[in-house]
């Protein structure tokens, strides 16, 4: 056991950096990831100790730095990407969807395209337009890619290097606003699968399932939850593509109630499939339809009206109250 | 070599290249280039050796090519047009979906992919089946993903030979990224990436351009200027030559005299030299022609003049290439003979293979989506076939 303590961000840069120490192959790209060390700092210090040849600061286009990293895989290199932020990825989106996620396919499995890219995302932090936003589902819809978000610092450094280990495309969603959050990580320990959920908290009466920054929102409101009597089990799903449905299936077997919380857009959001998905395989289960909880359709609004437009506490627990009033 | 030498030279105006356009289009072109740029040539139209002060700088880049060597040309080009029109037959008899010509561009493929050695890694568009004939890709094998029995039939890394990349453009990123690891491996192997003008374009080009610029990366940019994206012409896609362009992101570009096999295998040796060279990336202009449509879907007679592609047949690389072989002695009527034989034989076994190709298997459809496996693609696997299996011996 060898536990320490540290933020979401600083497990980040530690599995970065032990990527980048134990496989001479691994290569970190994107803007500002040099002497900044990024934006959020994920990458700092790894420039300075790995060199410019390893760390590559790039020109100012996402295009460009998904395009070359796939030709970098294709000569053998497993780069790791930084999309600066969520809604900048999109001038990357082509090549992420018409390019990296149908390589393997495409070339009948003779080519493997072992790149991550790495986006910080979601909202909460006060930012100008396009900094706040939640696209897991533009991409868990496209096949060829994995989709993951860590919750905590220990996912944050195992999950990471997990992915960089896959022989698969993984688009690797970190929870801005959780960065700062601390944890415990056993940097010795032997790491569960990449994309099986999590129960972050046990309970009989209803399930929360959620990913990412909104697994905190979910411990939060079952706690709450909790003073008012009610036993709330809290289901981090780590993973948007592919979706761990038996976990999901067998919490809700047993709490036989859904609630789905993430901060993308409801309408056709990674929390439709599962309702669907959790509908079909438990329906005998249920006693309530599954509820979402999440964003609304449309743009994410200015920073003053997030709170509003964001999965709250209030929110997530009025979901709770209707799906137990059934 | 540089930008400057080759920027500089008196232009010269080179033939066929005036087109029936807007007067407006005309006249904003001619602002902006003064007359059209000359063009690296060493074989005329009629077959005769150029010799004047920019082919004196290239033809060095030849000297050492025989009259064998040039008869191996000729013969790629003959053999790689009569694949092409037996697609282009097969096509039309339903035995494929759809096919992308190369008719016309024979000699800057031949040329270019001449130059290169086997340890060079090549991203080709749609169109480049001279470019996989002398890579030693089976010529049928490019027919599969026409035919809807695979997005590719070839395994990349066996000729360092790139699947074909439908999104224009894309694959100049992905060689430009290759290149850097070829960089970062210390080996001297250099990649070239073909797009063609309509490409140039495309946001990915240009992003490649200055990609390959700034990390100084082993790429040479081998752009078929063919003059026509389906029906878009030239004057919609560039206001000024395009190889031109190179200079504002600091490498040289060459417009070459893509119907010149000749002159196209100079200067990809050359762009190629000094990739090795660790000088980074080159663009290089084929200037040339698609004769036929864009592909087998569209109708070049809606969008072109019957005028301006007689002008180019009278420039036709492999008629080019057989009145030098005739004229020089490098070539006699047995050997043309034999080769229309070759030609023959190698129609009747793409005709043939094709015919027999055999649809993929249904179960095909989840195979290969990912590396590692992925659950979801697992349950509708078992469902997919567990369904299938239901129709057997039930009612």
């Amino acid at each position: 056991m060898a536990i320490e303590k540290m933020s979401i961000a600083k497990a980040l840069n530690e599995s970065l950096r032990k990527a980048l120490d134990t496989d001479p192959k691994v290569l970190i790209m994107g803007e500002d990831v040099g002497k900044l060390g990024g934006v959020f700092r994920i990458t700092d210090g790894l420039q300075k100790d790995f060199g410019e040849e390893r760390v590559i600061d790039t020109p100012l286009a996402e295009s460009g730095i998904v395009g070359t990293a796939i030709g970098l895989a294709l000569r053998g290199y497993r780069p790791v990407v930084e999309i600066q932020f969520d809604g900048f990825v999109f001038p990357a989106y082509d090549q992420i969807v018409t390019q990296l996620a149908k390589m393997h396919a495409r070339a009948l499995g003779k080519i493997k395209m072992p790149v991550v890219v790495r986006i910080p995302y979601g909202g909460a932090i006060g930012a100008v337009e396009h900094h706040s936003e939640s696209p897991e589902a533009l991409f868990a819809h496209v096949a060829g890619l994995k989709v993951v978000s860590p919750s905590n610092a220990s996912d944050a450094y195992w999950m990471l290097q997990q992915a960089i280990q896959s022989d698969d495309p993984v688009i690797f969603f970190e929870p801005k606003r959780r960065y700062w959050d601390k944890g415990e990580v056993d940097v010795e320990a032997i790491p569960g699968e990449l994309h099986k959920s999590r129960v972050a908290q046990a309970g009989t009466d209803l399930t929360l399932a959620a990913y990412g920054p909104m697994v905190k929102l979910c411990l939060e409101a079952a706690k709450v939850a909790a003073e008012e009597g009610k036993s709330i089990e809290v289901v981090d799903l780590r993973s948007m593509s592919p979706v761990d449905f038996d976990g999901i299936q067998a919490s809700v077997e047993k709490t036989r109630r859904l609630v789905v919380v993430h901060e993308a857009p409801v309408f056709l959001g990674v929390g439709s499939e599962i309702a669907a998905r959790i509908t079909e395989r438990c329906f005998y289960h249920l006693e309530a339809p599954v509820l979402r909880v999440g964003g609304f359709h449309s743009p994410y609004p200015p920073a003053r009206l997030e709170d509003e437009y964001l999965p709250g506490l209030d929110r997530v627990l009025d979901a709770v109250d209707r799906s137990l009033a059934y | 070599m540089t930008v400057e030498s080759t920027a500089a030279r008196k232009p010269r105006r080179s033939s066929g290249t005036k087109r029936a356009t807007g007067a407006d289009a005309r006249k904003s072109a001619a602002a902006t280039q003064s007359a059209e740029p000359q063009l690296v040539q060493l074989l005329t139209p009629e077959g005769d050796r150029v010799e004047d002060a920019t082919s004196s700088e290239f033809a060095p880049y030849v000297a050492d090519i025989t009259a064998d060597d040039l008869r191996g040309l000729y013969r790629d080009m003959v053999l790689t047009r009569r694949f092409d029109s037996e697609a282009t037959a097969l096509q039309r008899q339903g035995e494929l979906g759809l096919w992308a010509s190369l008719l016309g561009q024979e000699a800057a493929q031949i040329g270019s992919a001449r130059a290169l050695r086997d340890d060079d890694y090549i991203f080709p568009t749609y169109r480049e089946h001279g470019v996989a004939w002398c890579r030693g890709v089976d010529p049928t094998n490019l027919l599969g993903m026409f035919r809807g029995v695979n997005h590719g039939g070839w395994d990349p890394t066996t000729n360092n030979f790139h699947l074909y990349t439908i999104v224009i453009g894309s694959q100049t990123l992905h060689a430009t990224g290759y290149a850097m690891g070829i960089t970062k491996d210390g080996a001297d192997s250099a990649v070239i990436a073909y797009f063609g003008d309509g490409a140039s374009s495309q946001g990915d080009v240009s992003e490649a351009f200055t990609f390959s610029a700034v990390y100084n990366a082993p790429v040479v940019f081998f752009c078929q200027n063919n003059q026509w994206a389906i029906s878009e012409p030239t004057e919609r896609q560039m206001r000024v030559p395009l190889y031109q362009r190179a200079a504002g992101f600091g490498f040289p570009g060459v417009r070459v005299d893509g119907n010149d096999v000749l002159a196209c295998l100079a200067v990809t040796r050359w762009a190629l030299e000094r990739a090795r060279n660790g000088e980074g990336p080159t663009l290089v202009e084929a200037f040339t022609y698609r004769m036929g449509a864009h592909t087998t879907s569209d109708d070049p007679t809606r969008y072109r003049a019957d005028e301006e592609r007689a002008a180019w047949e009278h420039k036709d690389p492999i008629e080019r290439l057989k009145a030098h072989l005739l004229a020089s002695g490098h070539a006699d009527d047995a050997f043309f003979a034999e080769l229309e034989t070759e030609s023959e034989t190698l129609g009747k076994r793409v005709r043939e293979v094709v015919r027999a190709m055999p649809d993929p298997d249904t179960m095909a459809i989840f195979e290969n989506v990912y590396a590692d496996g992925h659950a979801l693609v697992d349950e509708e696997r078992a469902q997919f076939a567990a369904y299938l299996a239901s129709f057997e011996g039930g009612n």
